[in-house]
């Protein structure tokens, strides 16, 4: 036996583990589980947990429904918040067809393939997230949502009554080795952001995953309710996910080039240039609910124009300024991904149209020099820019007709993906909502 | 410490430095049979790259009288070397070989001697590593650490005060064939550092521009 597995095995019996959670992810990006004891464990490393793949999000098939989930060793964490009488653990997995081989459905396979095509080319891939959520009193989808505070950026006031909260996420991150960067209070009312240490981008899907669940969960535990919903409040911004990428030849930051006068290496322009081609064609998976697009609007911080900038924070990618002597944390920043994004298909995107553009050597057109919040869509025409989708169908037109997101997602689940999301905008449409009432009611 | 095992050839198979390392095994490489003195606890003898050279330096160990177990790796295609050699050798094991195949052919071999091949603990101020079991704790509170973590951790704490590259961490606690570079590394000292939490985390130094140490340097612990 391997020896990761063997220290799995071993911890698992060492601390007395009464149960181990089995966590994969469907293709919306919602986190799955089933518990096993551990004397299955062994057996699951061998041959996976066979389960009935049918009812799971984007994994249902005609022809066969069983798949197996089959752990990954080196992800074996301890909850930390499990009751120390009766530790339990987690482990994420990947998933397999019954007779062994990687299923197309499995978003983390999305993510390990394209990582593969990544290190072919000599890379690995490291990102880090930024990801923003709010705290709301309450769940309930019909009352009016109350913020747990009106605090704002970066407050430290008595009135950010959320930080002692946040401080203890931050120490649960922690404690399962999810280095946090960063954390502080956002812009809008009761909105906390917590960046976390760029690490490998498989590590750090499994890690945003882990995020979600341990926000949720320790708000719940204060009878508050955590949500990453992209665009929750009228009027002020949303929650993002801006993504810091960097791509390393072994010890070395490809992005870097000190002959370039912003430190930009032929690479890191090609890169950025793929991502700005691609751009609308990865947006149906970076920004993937109805809602993403009331986040994708003039003026709260999100992108709308396919554009990069250093230093300019209305461009769709930007490049830090990298401090003197800290040259090999050159990296890129893209800010449109949001909060609400299966982070194993939005890192492969994201990735592969980056590395598409190095591949084909694509040229980096000039940056945007000017505020984009204030330019205006005539402008914007005249100087050849081009515009993010504005609504989820047009930017799951746009994922249709793309040959390189279907190579990159796979058939399965770019077919599957279109026909769902097809189907929540087609209801999204059919329903009258509150400011047709409004606007409309009485008028007409 | 445990009297050494002596390891040939020099240098010696990468795969067998890594395990020999993460196993916390007390080593010596020697290249012929004249060089070493002192007492040992058994050898290894990787017949592959040479196998004339194994022999003789196996020969040589009989000669000298130094009454110590010899494991002798060996692959499949070589296997046939070993008929009538038995006199040569204790036990072997084939190669490319299983790294807990051999730790438990090695504390096989020594047995006899009483003598252990490796600490079973091993403790820095509130540190403490199960080499048997795979636990750490800090100050008697289990530490959960993944496998790279603990591999990591228990390299570093092996050798308290001394710096180690990050290519060398690379390559002996990864292995020479890791893909990733040396940033994995700094990526993993990170991850300990969040779980070994504030107050400890210290115990991780980040050596400017040279690498990784653990717990105090020669010179400070000289000055307290």
């Amino acid at each position: 036996m391997e020896p990761q597995k063997d220290y799995v095995l071993r911890t698992v019996e060492e601390r007395g583990v009464r149960l181990i959670r089995l966590w994969f992810t469907d293709v919306l990006g919602q986190l799955k589980s089933v518990a096993i004891s551990p004397a299955e464990l062994a057996d699951a490393f061998e041959e996976g947990l066979q389960f009935d793949g049918s009812a799971i999000d984007g994994f249902s098939r005609v022809q066969e429904s069983d798949v197996l989930a089959v752990p990954d060793a080196s992800t074996f964490e301890l909850l930390p918040w499990a009751d120390p009488d009766e530790p339990s653990g987690r482990i994420f997995c990947d998933i397999r067809n019954p007779d062994g081989t990687p299923f197309a459905g499995d978003p983390r396979w999305v993510l390990r393939r394209t990582l593969a095509k990544a290190a072919e080319m000599g890379y690995t891939f490291y990102t880090a997230p930024e990801v923003e959520f709010f705290y709301f009193q309450d769940s309930n989808p019909n009352a009016p949502l109350v913020p747990v505070d009106n605090a704002s950026y970066f407050d430290l006031t008595t009135a950010d009554v959320a930080s002692p909260l946040r401080k203890r996420t931050i120490g649960m991150l922690e404690a399962m080795g999810i280095p946090v960067e960063y954390s502080f209070h956002e812009d809008s009312p009761s909105q906390h952001e917590i960046d976390l240490r760029y690490t490998e981008a498989l590590s750090m899907a499994d890690n945003v995953m882990t995020l979600r669940l341990v926000v949720r969960k320790l708000a719940l535990d204060r009878n508050l309710h955590a949500t990453f919903m992209p665009k929750p409040l009228n009027g002020v911004q949303g929650s993002g996910m801006h993504t810091h990428m960097s791509l390393f030849e072994n010890d070395v930051n490809a992005f870097y080039d000190a002959g370039h006068s912003y430190g930009l290496s032929k690479t890191a322009q090609s890169f950025i240039a793929g991502l700005l081609i691609y751009a609308r064609e990865i947006t149906a998976v970076t920004n993937q609910l109805v809602n993403s697009y009331k986040r994708l609007v003039v003026g709260d911080e999100a992108p709308t124009f396919v554009s990069w900038a250093r230093n300019n924070r209305s461009a769709l990618v930007r490049v830090p300024v990298v401090k003197p002597g800290k040259e090999s944390s050159t990296r890129i920043e893209y800010r449109a991904l949001d909060s609400a994004a299966n982070p194993y298909l939005a890192f492969s995107v994201m990735l592969a149209a980056g590395l598409k553009g190095v591949e084909e050597g694509y040229e980096l057109t000039p940056e945007a020099a000017t505020d984009l919040y204030t330019t205006s869509k005539e402008t914007a025409r005249a100087t050849g820019l081009e515009e993010l989708p504005m609504s989820l169908s047009e930017a799951l037109d746009a994922l249709e007709s793309s040959p390189l997101m279907a190579e990159v997602l796979g058939e399965h689940i770019h077919e599957w993906f279109l026909r769902n999301k097809r189907a929540e905008y087609s209801e999204f449409r059919q329903e009258v909502t509150a400011f047709e009432l409004r606007r409309y009611l009485n008028t007409w | 410490m445990a009297d050494p095992l002596l390891v040939y050839p020099d240098p010696p198979p990468p795969e067998l430095v890594r395990t020999l390392d993460l196993g916390c095994f007390n080593w010596m490489v020697v290249d012929s049979a004249k060089s070493p003195e002192g007492r040992y606890v058994g050898a290894v003898v990787s017949v592959d790259e040479s196998p004339e050279d194994a022999f003789a330096f196996c020969r040589a160990l009989n000669r000298r009288g130094l009454d110590i177990p010899v494991l002798m790796l060996v692959s499949g295609s070589l296997l046939q070397e070993l008929d009538l050699r038995d006199d040569l050798f204790t036990d072997f094991c084939i190669t490319p070989f299983h790294q807990r195949e051999l730790e438990a052919r090695l504390a096989h071999l020594v047995w006899r001697s009483g003598t252990p091949l490796r600490p079973e603990l091993i403790e820095y101020g509130p540190l403490m590593l199960n080499v048997e079991t795979y636990q750490a704790s800090i100050n008697g509170k289990p530490l959960d650490l993944t496998y790279m973590e603990y591999e990591l951790l228990k390299f570093l704490a092996s050798s308290p005060g001394k710096v180690f590259t990050r290519d060398t961490l690379l390559s002996r606690v990864w292995g020479y064939d890791y893909f990733g570079g040396a940033r994995t590394v700094d990526v993993h000292v990170r991850r300990l550092r969040s779980k070994l939490g504030e107050e400890h985390a210290s115990l991780l130094a980040t050596v400017r521009s040279v690498g990784y140490r653990f717990g105090l340097s020669r010179w400070d612990r000289q000055a307290s």
